[in-house]
């Protein structure tokens, strides 16, 4: 072994050092809930507690349509753009960017300035009202990164040819866009699914703010008041995120013909 | 009547003219291949067809039937691309079905057709295959399925051999022609190589500038070009300047000798000379029976291609090219040899302009 692999190889291990010890750290101190020794209570304080449950169905529920409306916006549009109007692609990719600049409390007090019960579109005035609106937020947070990673996903295939070869066919624009479109830039919409759901679980602004009772505030609370559930749900929610890392590495590999063909 | 028509087609990208009223008759089951360089407007004029480009002036017309208006998925025209433009999400036999469920066929009848179109390209082997998994001729040969699957009026190539390697291109075109043969479907071929235009048409169009420069058979095409772009593009060809000596009786003078043109001379150029062409196949150096003419020049280059020798000869300053099979027992000549060029002056063409 040379003097470069073994210098490789402690770079690495410096690396995965920096990475993994405040992951033990954690975990260890999550399971000394118990006075000398080490256990799962943390954890089954966390998943029996009843407002853990349904502060995160809640921000899954929210976390799933704000995914689907996404989904139903930004790839028509990254289509759209290049298909028809790619002189316009900076003017989009600028205005995609703007969520990073723009913080979430500013917007939620747009919204209430905005949406509030004495205004002509009363939105706060109702869970329901209020619910849209906490979607839209979530909307407006995963756009930069939902919009790259249908972008980026477009840029692969040839757009332009595919759609005039469906065209020729005699197919409409809803049919190449979901039959001939969507499913070769899957592996790019579940990407930006993919931190949209995490951006959406563990917001705390805009649902804190919206008066939501959703998963990010319950965290925030919990982190609060108590020593060992924090950490036990900061690995759980680590855990969350390697499963969603997994999941969108076993979709883009069992992705038919598009995913092989790159 | 013929069957597409193309009448006083222009189109304008801004400013820019690329297709400057365009005319021609296409009959039914007639193979014809628009030939010119890239940017002349052959591609223009296949889109239009097509419908993804809407004329800036003139008429199309498929069957009769104006095409102005009508969107492209309403034309019933195939079309295969030079990207192939296969769907990678979906395998041969869906890409091949595609455009028979979108005209909403029963299931049997897509089943039966897939399978005649498979084995129509020798591929039925491969129907479970994505696009991916297949080389890039088995992928146009797809496309060229796919695009015929709808029994389209009309189909429409666009350069589909240019990704290809040379020997899947000679094998894949000859294949082309003999499909479009045997169904006998109305085809436009997009080429910029005059080799695949001559070998599988019944006609060319040569393009040059957004303007048809010539439309004949491909032995007019290459025999009798009509302008000195024709007779440029289109093989290699020796373009000389010769003096005129006689109009009336087309005597010219070309390498000190005056030769009698069998066609007539035309206008001469601004400085008082005609533009003659000669194909570099008609000359040899050795008189044959037909040779009438013998002028000499001198050896400035020989270039070694296989099945023959091309020697460029210095005729006075002007540059002349033949070409002599190769035989291993005959040695060619050497640079700086003199030697005479034998032709017929009838071989000799006269370019207009």
């Amino acid at each position: 072994m040379n003097a470069k692999r073994i210098w490789s190889w402690f770079v690495v291990a410096i690396s995965a050092f920096y990475f993994i010890m405040p992951l033990v750290a954690t975990f260890e101190f999550s399971m000394r809930m118990r006075r000398g020794e080490y256990s799962f209570d943390a954890y089954r304080s966390v998943l029996s507690d009843q407002q853990f449950a349904s502060t995160f169905g809640y921000s899954v529920g929210m976390a799933l349509i704000t995914i689907v409306m996404n989904s139903l916006l930004i790839v028509p549009t990254a289509y759209w753009v290049r298909l028809r109007m790619p002189q316009l692609r900076p003017v989009i990719e600028f205005v995609t960017l703007l969520p990073l600049v723009i913080p979430s409390i500013v917007v939620v007090f747009g919204y209430l300035r905005l949406y509030n019960s004495s205004s002509f579109l009363p939105f706060t005035n109702s869970d329901t009202g209020t619910n849209i609106l906490l979607v839209f937020g979530f909307m407006e947070m995963s756009l930069p990164y939902m919009y790259r990673s249908v972008d980026t996903a477009m840029r692969t295939i040839d757009v332009n040819v595919l759609t005039e070869a469906a065209e020729s066919l005699g197919a409409k624009w809803h049919t190449i866009l979901f039959r001939c479109i969507f499913p070769n830039v899957l592996t790019g919409v579940l990407s930006g699914a993919f931190i949209s759901f995490a951006i959406a679980v563990g917001e705390f602004t805009m649902p804190s703010l919206l008066n939501r009772p959703a998963f990010g505030p319950y965290l925030a609370l919990i982190g609060a008041n108590k020593a060992y559930e924090p950490p036990a749900l900061a690995i759980i929610a680590f855990a969350m995120t390697w499963i969603s890392i997994i999941l969108i590495n076993i979709t883009t590999r069992l992705q038919k013909g598009a995913a092989g063909a790159r | 009547m013929s069957f597409l028509e193309l009448s006083h087609v222009q189109k304008s990208f801004g400013i820019v003219k690329v297709v400057h009223d365009f005319n021609m008759s296409i009959n039914e089951g007639e193979f014809v291949s628009f030939l010119g360089p890239s940017g002349c407007g052959k591609t223009t004029i296949l889109r239009m067809i097509a419908g993804f480009e809407t004329p800036t002036g003139g008429k199309i017309t498929i069957g009769g039937i104006d095409q102005s208006g009508l969107k492209p998925n309403r034309r019933n025209i195939g079309m295969v691309f030079q990207a192939y433009a296969l769907f990678p999400n979906m395998n041969v036999f869906e890409n091949v079905a595609f455009g028979l469920k979108i005209a909403g066929k029963t299931k049997p009848e897509i089943e039966k057709r897939v399978k005649e179109m498979l084995d129509l390209i020798h591929l039925g082997h491969l129907a479970d295959r994505y696009p991916y998994q297949m080389s890039g001729g088995q992928q146009q040969r797809v496309a060229l399925a796919r695009a015929l699957a709808g029994q389209p009026k009309v189909l429409l190539l666009d350069e589909p051999l240019s990704a290809l390697d040379a020997k899947i291109r000679v094998s894949l075109r000859e294949e082309i022609r003999l499909i479009q043969r045997k169904l006998g479907i109305t085809t436009i071929f997009v080429t910029h190589d005059q080799e695949e235009a001559l070998s599988i048409s019944d006609r060319i169009v040569v393009m040059n500038a957004g303007i048809a420069d010539q439309i004949g058979t491909p032995s007019e095409i290459y025999n009798a070009p009509s302008t000195r772009f024709v007779a440029g593009f289109v093989g290699t060809l020796n373009i000389m300047t010769a003096g005129i000596e006689n109009h009336e009786g087309r005597a010219v003078r070309l390498g000190g000798k005056t030769i009698t043109l069998a066609q007539p001379l035309g206008k001469p150029g601004d400085d008082g000379k005609v533009s003659l062409a000669l194909r570099p196949e008609a000359v040899s150096l050795h008189p044959t029976g037909n040779s009438d003419v013998a002028i000499d020049g001198r050896v400035i280059n020989v270039s070694f291609l296989g099945s023959v020798i091309r020697t460029r000869l210095d005729v006075e300053g002007q540059t002349m090219s033949f070409d002599t099979f190769n035989n291993p027992g005959l040695k060619p000549p050497a640079i700086g040899d003199t030697v005479t060029a034998h032709f017929k002056s009838s071989d000799v063409l006269v370019i207009p302009g």
